[in-house]
């Protein structure tokens, strides 16, 4: 059964390359005090590939996503079973310690967050705080790196001394990407990066994604069915906090194998 | 090391020796941090129960009082000179005052005048401070007659003719120079008139202006002055609205210094901007569906205040208005500049008179210098807190049981 | 008759004239309608309009007499002000009930008088700053035009005694306002110097790190620290705090008096503390959560999220708390009064007795001294330096919360 399900334009769908495993997640469950809201999610995170999370609002895929980098920890009532490892490290061992795990596994979110600092202090906080650079030439190279790789270089340039807080929503969030690559991280998790933002600024996100999945294992929460089209190399389906269905983006979207996939990508609910 | 170089798995090593390096310390900072925080809360707190603990054990004794038997000759000569009515050595055991109150006898008792009774006199306030262990008679610094005046207490003490007693004139008797015969009441009745006035001045202004400034005002300058104004006269310090009373209400229209008025005025001004900030809070907190159902309805402008908005804001008010009127009772500067801290033995009977109120009254009893009048102002301090504290939670439950979520 | 008895013989004849106005314009309605009329409002809106129109003009006759008289207008007697009301309310009576018409918009009227109640509700307001402004400023004017402006303002030497008495000059001695400011200073610095750390620091416990459980019994019991009266602090700092300085200081071999300024400062740095954390745990928790996110996602510490990422942020909201604090301290009153010092002293030593502006102006005002007399004057413009620095403060420090608040909206 060879048909396109919906009107999404699969043409800019990057290939499934047969990566390695990044993040192997087995059986993780999540309880938030009595609520169930993942239930034995498995799911291995190829490296070097961009991941979609993708399924209608409380599904549980930005749950999921935050358990990647230990970010439930800072809710109370909140329990989680099940392993997620990444290389030799379980990632929910209650002894391993976050401060390290979140320079291997960085984040942005849904709404661009500058800190009120300048803009090079927003990128050179965290790795400064880390002992990654010392003040000087080595963190101002490694400032200009990240900028450059997150595409924001030739519009900020001329003025890292000025705040932060006073880009556009696009640049904010490059910055947020910048800030976070800073950090020398192997993953980044994104959380409805582009959906603050306009139709432009999404646009030099989504290339920006693609570009950066070069070099870093990307997972992305998106609403957006015809973003993660575009951006993801793998797709996973979620609902009522089950994992439906995980595959390569171009079968999930044009040969799903299950009801309930086929039914949200054609929007029969969402 | 190169930060711009790919990444391998020896620079990824490096990477996370040069995190690992830093992070023992900084954890120590984070650990320090919290402890900061926790120490802080605590101490504050600490402060409060040490204040309370203080309070208490320098007051609690004020409310007991000694009292001495003695055999008192109702003779009628005696009511005239009343220290003939004692033997000799009650008098310096027995209260002046209690010996200067014997002639409202023949008035009040007629019936006894010339017999002979026992009775149980209120003893002087050395005596009541030695047995409650706050005065020392007996140490290397007192006198020979001190000596003998402690040992004759302890004495009349073996016998069980000293007693400690309820102190009920602390709280029916007015000011007095004569420590043990002072009481809170007149300060007591002159707050009250004061608040009476402070009410009755503030409500009314207050909830008006409120109810202006949130349904009808225009936004325009004069508002936004109004605005801005009700803002600062919030934070202007209290001292200053003493200023004003002495100025404007006694210097220019004539209250009557001292007066309950010239106070309930002040303290009235000094009120307004708390109730009015609470009561916009709580007009605010009324949804506008209710204006628009009332509109609907054909009300107008008015009416829809009058009958809708105002009845349900009314809990939130009175919380802001008790709140209020809590914070002018413990008010005491802007009382001394217009003279409400007058010696007054006797509660006022009208508006007009001079009169003290509580704080007044324990500002007065802090300058005294006789030992007895220390745990009386700790005292008259512990029946001030009651009051304020029975005040502000009945506004929380005021507030809890009418909270409205809409 | 006494005023009491003048103002009750008002207050009886307004509601016995009103009432009667409201009787005789409602029949008067009712007596239209019944014809068959249509009528623009309800009868019972046309009394309220015969009676308001009945006690509003003889509220305002009364009150045109009485300020008469506080201008020296001595015929005008208290019989005579209320039998002009009491004619002027019948006026009102006789035309508002020839008024009631099917036409008359009752309602209408009824409603402006309301509205203009309410402005006029509005105007005590601003009446009272201004009159705090105009007592303080005139009894200021009238100082300055017996002390030299520039040694109030620069003068080292506080000694009223030492003045010289009914001279023609300007006095240049003995008011020297800067050891009143330096003292008031110097017991606000002690009291920002406790309150602020605490104040902040406890703040940020109950809003970061703190259980809900926990922080809904620590916060009602810092604001109990808020309500107590600054007479009890006042106490409490002059019999408490005060000896134990005295002895602490003895311990380590320091000479302290009973009236240091550590003492006052201590106790009003403890009263001023909930102002800062209630003040300083709004601000914190209105940084959005996204910042904590976005720190926290970068590998920081939550010690170092708040210190580097919250505080900043924050910042404006706490410095304005800081004013507010600091104004608070400046103008308190009872806890210097029963503590600190009255002799003027121009040191920065917290062991030592010193005296602020506002003991001065509590001395000044409730001594035995005429009023008028250089020293009683000198509390107005004392009061006059305080209210501006305050007013100053006030606003600065408002107009900065409105500025973060509107940052994070």
């Amino acid at each position: 059964m060879t048909m396109n399900l919906a009107a999404t334009d699969l043409s800019k769908t990057p290939t499934a390359k047969e990566s390695p495993v990044k993040i192997a997640c087995t059986d993780v469950n999540l309880w938030y005090g009595d609520k169930h809201a993942l239930k034995g999610i498995t799911l291995d995170l190829k490296q070097n590939e961009v991941t979609a999370l993708i399924g209608p609002s409380g599904c549980g895929k930005s749950t999921f996503l935050r358990c990647l980098n230990r970010m439930n920890d800072q809710i109370k009532g909140v329990r989680i079973e099940g392993s997620i490892m990444m290389g030799e490290t379980d990632l929910l061992d209650p002894k391993l310690d976050v401060v390290n795990l979140r320079t291997h596994v960085g984040m942005v979110f849904q709404k661009p967050n500058p800190f009120p600092k300048s803009i090079y202090d927003n990128i050179s906080y965290a790795p400064l705080m880390h002992g990654l650079v010392k003040k000087g030439s080595e963190c101002d190279d490694l400032v200009e790196d990240s900028i450059k790789k997150a595409g924001l270089w030739d519009e900020v340039a001329d003025r890292l001394d000025a705040s932060g807080t006073g880009l556009s929503g696009g640049q904010q969030q490059r910055l947020c990407i910048a800030r976070a690559i800073a950090v020398q991280p192997e993953v980044l998790l994104m959380d409805e990066p582009a959906s603050a933002l306009d139709p432009i600024s999404t646009a030099t996100i989504e290339d920006l994604i693609q570009e950066l999945s070069d070099s870093y294992t990307i997972a992305i929460v998106t609403h957006n069915l015809q973003q993660a089209a575009r951006v993801a190399g793998y797709t996973a389906f979620f609902y009522m906090g089950d994992l439906i269905e995980y595959d390569n983006t171009g079968q999930i979207f044009t040969n799903p194998g299950q009801k309930r996939t086929e039914d949200y990508i054609t929007g029969r609910y969402g | 090391m190169d930060m711009t170089a790919e990444m391998t798995p020896e620079r990824r090593a490096e990477l996370d020796a040069r995190v690992q390096r830093k992070l023992k310390k900084r954890y120590r900072a984070a650990k320090r941090f919290h402890f900061y925080c926790v120490g802080s809360l605590v101490l504050a707190i600490s402060f409060l129960a040490f204040f309370f603990t203080d309070m208490i054990s320098k007051g609690h004794s004020a409310f007991q009082q000694a009292h001495v038997q003695v055999d008192v000759d109702y003779a009628e000569k005696n009511l005239r000179f009343t220290k003939r009515a004692i033997a000799e050595d009650m008098h310096d055991i027995v209260s002046r005052g209690w010996l200067r109150d014997l002639r409202r006898v023949k008035k009040e008792n007629p019936e006894l005048v010339g017999t002979k009774a026992v009775a149980w006199a209120l003893a002087d306030d050395e005596v009541d401070q030695y047995l409650k262990g706050n005065k020392d008679l007996t140490g290397d610094d007192n006198t020979v007659e001190q000596k003998a005046l402690a040992a004759r207490i302890d004495a009349l003490k073996a016998d069980g003719k000293i007693k400690m007693k309820f102190n009920v004139g602390f709280f029916t008797n007015g000011d007095s120079k004569i420590p043990e015969m002072s009481g809170l009441w007149s300060a007591m009745v002159g707050s009250i008139l004061v608040m009476v006035l402070t009410l009755l001045f503030s409500f009314p202004i207050g909830v008006m202006t409120a109810i202006y400034l949130e349904e009808f005002a225009p936004d325009n300058r004069l508002t936004q002055l109004i605005e801005i104004n009700i803002n600062n006269l919030a934070a202007v310090p209290s001292i200053l609205f003493g200023l004003l009373g002495l100025a404007i209400f006694i210097n220019f229209f004539g209250v009557p210094r001292s007066s309950a008025l010239a106070g309930g005025l002040t303290l009235g001004l000094m009120t307004l901007p708390v109730i009015i900030i609470s009561t916009r809070a709580a007009l605010r907190a009324v949804p506008d569906t209710i204006r628009q159902a009332a509109y609907g309805m054909g009300c107008t402008e008015w009416r829809t205040v009058r009958d809708h908005v105002l009845p349900l804001s009314m809990p939130g008010i009175l919380t802001g208005t008790i709140i209020g009127i809590a914070q002018a009772m413990g008010e005491t500067a802007p009382l001394l500049i217009i003279g409400m801290m007058a010696y007054i033995p006797e509660a006022p009977e009208g508006f007009l008179q001079a009169a003290t109120v509580l704080p007044a009254q324990i500002f007065t009893w802090a300058g005294m210098p006789e030992r007895a009048y220390v745990e009386r102002t700790a005292a008259g301090i512990l029946v001030l807190m009651s009051v304020l504290i029975l005040m502000n939670a009945s506004a929380v439950l005021l507030r809890k049981k009418f909270e409205r979520r809409w | 008759m006494t005023t009491g008895q003048l103002l009750l013989l008002f207050a009886a004849c307004l509601l016995l004239l009103a009432g009667t106005a409201y009787v005789i314009g409602r029949r008067r309605a009712e007596g239209i309608k019944a014809g068959g009329t249509f009528m623009n409002s309800q009868p019972g809106q046309y009394g309220q309009f015969a009676a308001t129109w009945t006690a509003v003009p003889a509220i305002v006759a009364a009150f045109v007499g009485w300020v008469a008289t506080l201008f020296g207008a001595e015929i005008i007697s208290g019989k005579l002000i209320i039998a002009a009301a009491v004619a002027a309310a019948v006026v009102g009576l006789v035309w508002a009930v020839r008024q009631v018409d099917p036409e008359l918009r009752a309602r209408l009227g009824v409603e402006r008088v309301i509205t203009a109640a309410l402005i006029t509700a509005s105007m005590v307001s601003i009446l009272t700053t201004l009159g705090i402004l105009l007592s303080i400023i005139f009894e200021s004017i009238r100082f300055f035009g017996m002390v030299d402006f520039m040694h109030f303002v620069t003068g080292t030497e506080w000694n009223p005694d030492a003045a010289p008495e009914g001279s023609e000059e300007l006095i240049t001695k003995g008011f020297g306002s800067l050891p009143l400011f330096a003292g008031t200073f110097l017991i606000t610095g002690i009291a920002m110097t406790v309150a602020l750390p605490i104040g902040l620091l406890s703040a940020i416990y109950m809003s970061e790190y703190a259980s809900p459980s926990v922080r809904s019994v620590s916060k009602p019991l810092l604001e109990i620290l808020a309500g107590i009266p600054t007479v009890v602090y006042g106490f409490f700092a002059a019999i408490t705090i005060a000896p134990i300085i005295v002895a602490v200081a003895d311990k380590v071999g320091l000479q302290a008096s009973y009236q240091a300024a550590l003492a006052p400062g201590l106790v009003m740095g403890i009263m001023i503390i909930p102002f800062i954390s209630s003040l300083s745990d709004d601000v914190i928790n209105s940084v959005p959560e996204s910042m904590r996110d976005g720190s926290l996602a970068l590998g920081m510490t939550k010690s170092e999220t708040i210190r580097h990422i919250l505080i900043p942020a924050a910042l404006p909201g706490i410095i304005s708390a800081t004013l507010l604090g600091v104004s608070r301290a400046l103008g308190e009153t009872m806890i210097v009064v029963m503590a600190a010092g009255l002799r003027p002293n121009l040191t920065w030593n917290p062991l030592e007795a010193v005296t602020t502006v506002t003991v001065r102006i509590v001395d000044a005002l409730t001594g035995d001294q005429a009023f008028g007399t250089p020293e009683t004057l000198a509390a107005f413009s004392l009061g006059l330096v305080l209210f501006v620095v305050t007013l100053i403060l006030n606003i600065v420090s408002v107009s900065m919360v409105r500025r973060f608040k509107q940052q994070y909206a």
